[in-house]
């Protein structure tokens, strides 16, 4: 039944939509959450303007490291590059071992308060499984239709963008969406060096003892990842099957 | 005309292929026979230098091979192979297009071509071009694969086990679409394989490759009745060469004078044909009818055993 699944995700959206635009129409809700007399919406600031500025953060930091994996993955499969694989592993490994909140600890000193450190803690952990999964689709493509490639007279150049990455799009696709998904939530710890992101409705929370808000900052976060997950997850699928897998 | 000389290819130590030399002539039908690591593979893949040769020359219409950049050289000559290599991503139009469209084709020509191809090999161009690969049978995805390597009118057709991942059936019949294929456009068509039946079904010459080296060349009547080594032998198969010598020549060239009962057998059915016929119906004389139907003489059991039977 995808018609109902579709109908389910434009339902939750709409949801959502209501939520960042109307934020008192579901105070009912989130009522029992909170003490006799605290806010029960949060009221330092839009969650419209702080959904926004969230996803821009992610925007930026997802693109860019899909950017430098997808470059770095596309070099190390060359012939002429294939001596870095082992190099290009182990950088972007490192990227994602070291944990985001030690990035934004040693890169505050440099760069201040703000966005700038979260974008670097982000665009370093959404690195690894974009990078991975490139690797991954540009050296399994069907043996045959590589060479067919060759043999038609492609050049290098040629082969690499009307064969290989089309062909290894879905796999990309799938290590942007879960580098998208993971920087969703990571991205929340960025307001712990003041980057405006809807991790400060959740910190208000807990500062505050106000479960209602840790409540509709973390249900926001889940919703967009859930949402933009299968939304890529859709496109990957369309893709995929236009190529009979 | 392609003029393979000493042309030879070592990885490391070994060579796959050795000092091998051969004249192809032009619009003709060269197979390439032999076993799995014979190095016949290598040999094709150096005329369009997918593997560039350790030593000797390849010319073609006695141009140097190298004379050009590889990806050049290889959009001027066709390439087929086993389990065809389509890209999945594009649809049969679009791959048949692959050719011309990196030539830099009008539009129009690309098109017309394309279902030139498709209606040569009975795919309809509004059903077929639209489709993806993985919507098209084996045999059809084969087909389009050939229709591919020949969309921008290649002089040279490179085919490596081309057939080999279809059923019987569909095989022969891809392989009399070929010939008649190889007569409309004059391709000059060199295909390798492993199966001797094949070759003898499109060759005008075989080469038998054994360990690298080109152990005999030649027509495949003349390799029948003079293999020139045990090996060669081996591979045509000792109990198959009566039969392989009668299926090389059409019912035309053993027609007898005289007449015979029954129904007629067709004077371009080969003479292999001719014998089975024979000898299922029990009879000695068959009569033979030329294409229009006129009956011009019979085929007996005697002139056929004669006829393939090998020298002594």
């Amino acid at each position: 039944m995808p018609k109902l699944s579709t109908l389910f995700r434009l339902g939750v959206f709409l949801v959502l939509l209501a939520f960042l635009l109307q934020p008192q129409w579901f105070e009912p809700l989130l009522r029992p959450l909170v003490q006799a007399n605290a806010p029960v919406i949060y009221n330092q600031g839009s969650l419209l303007q702080l959904t926004l500025l969230h996803l821009r953060t992610v925007a930026i930091a997802v693109s860019a490291a899909a950017m430098v994996a997808l470059a770095l993955a596309i070099l190390v499969t060359r012939e002429s590059g294939a001596e870095f694989l082992p190099l290009s592993r182990s950088l972007v490994n490192i990227g994602q071992t070291f944990p985001p909140v030690a990035v934004l600890a040693l890169a505050v000193p440099i760069f201040g308060f703000g966005e700038k450190p979260t974008l670097i803690a982000l665009f370093l952990y959404g690195l690894l499984p974009i990078f991975e999964n490139a690797l991954t689709g540009l050296t399994t493509l069907p043996p045959s239709v590589m060479e067919a490639a060759r043999g038609a007279g492609m050049t290098g150049g040629q082969r690499l963008l009307k064969v290989e990455l089309p062909l290894a799009m879905p796999v990309i696709l799938a290590g942007i969406r879960l580098s998208v998904v993971i920087s969703l939530a990571t991205a929340t710890i960025g307001s712990t060096v003041a980057a405006k992101t809807l991790g400060e409705v959740i910190i208000a929370g807990l500062q505050s003892n106000n479960l209602a808000f840790v409540v509709q900052g973390g249900l926001i976060v889940a919703t967009l990842a859930v949402l933009l997950h299968d939304g890529l997850q859709a496109a990957e699928r369309k893709l995929a099957a236009r190529m009979g897998r | 005309m392609i003029e393979i000389k000493n042309i030879t290819k070592r990885y490391g130590e070994t060579a796959v292929v050795d000092d091998v030399s051969l004249t192809i002539a032009p619009r003709t039908v060269t197979v390439v026979v032999g076993t799995s690591g014979s190095g016949k593979t290598t040999l094709l893949r150096m005329i369009n230098r997918l593997v560039e040769p350790t030593s000797g020359t390849i010319r073609l219409d006695g141009e140097d091979n190298r004379s050009l950049p590889g990806y050049e050289l290889r959009r001027r000559i066709g390439y087929a192979i086993q389990g065809h290599g389509l890209f999945p991503h594009r649809t049969v139009a679009q791959n048949i297009a692959t050719v011309p469209t990196l030539l830099g084709w009008e539009r129009a020509r690309i098109d017309a071509k394309v279902d030139e191809l498709l209606q040569l090999f009975q795919l309809d161009p509004a059903d077929f071009g639209p489709r993806f690969p993985h919507e098209l049978s084996g045999g059809q995805q084969q087909r389009v694969g050939v229709a591919r390597a020949l969309a921008a009118e290649p002089k040279v057709l490179l085919m490596d086990e081309p057939f080999g991942a279809l059923d019987p059936i569909i095989r022969a019949k891809a392989q009399d679409d070929l010939l008649a294929i190889q007569k409309h456009f004059e391709t000059t068509v060199i295909l390798v394989t492993h199966d001797m039946e094949e070759a003898f079904q499109l060759a005008d010459r075989i080469a038998v490759m054994d360990k690298g080296k080109v152990v005999q060349y030649a027509t495949p009547a003349e390799m029948l009745i003079k293999p020139a080594t045990p090996f060669v032998e081996s591979l045509i198969g000792v109990s198959e060469r009566p039969y392989r010598l009668l299926a090389i020549e059409p019912v035309l060239s053993a027609v007898e004078p005289g007449s015979a009962d029954g129904t007629a057998i067709s004077s371009t059915l080969s003479q292999r044909e001719a014998l089975a016929e024979l000898l299922w119906s029990g009879r000695s004389a068959l009569p033979v009818a030329d294409p229009a139907g006129a009956i011009i003489g019979k085929v007996s059991l005697e002139g056929l055993a004669k006829r393939a039977a090998g020298p002594v």
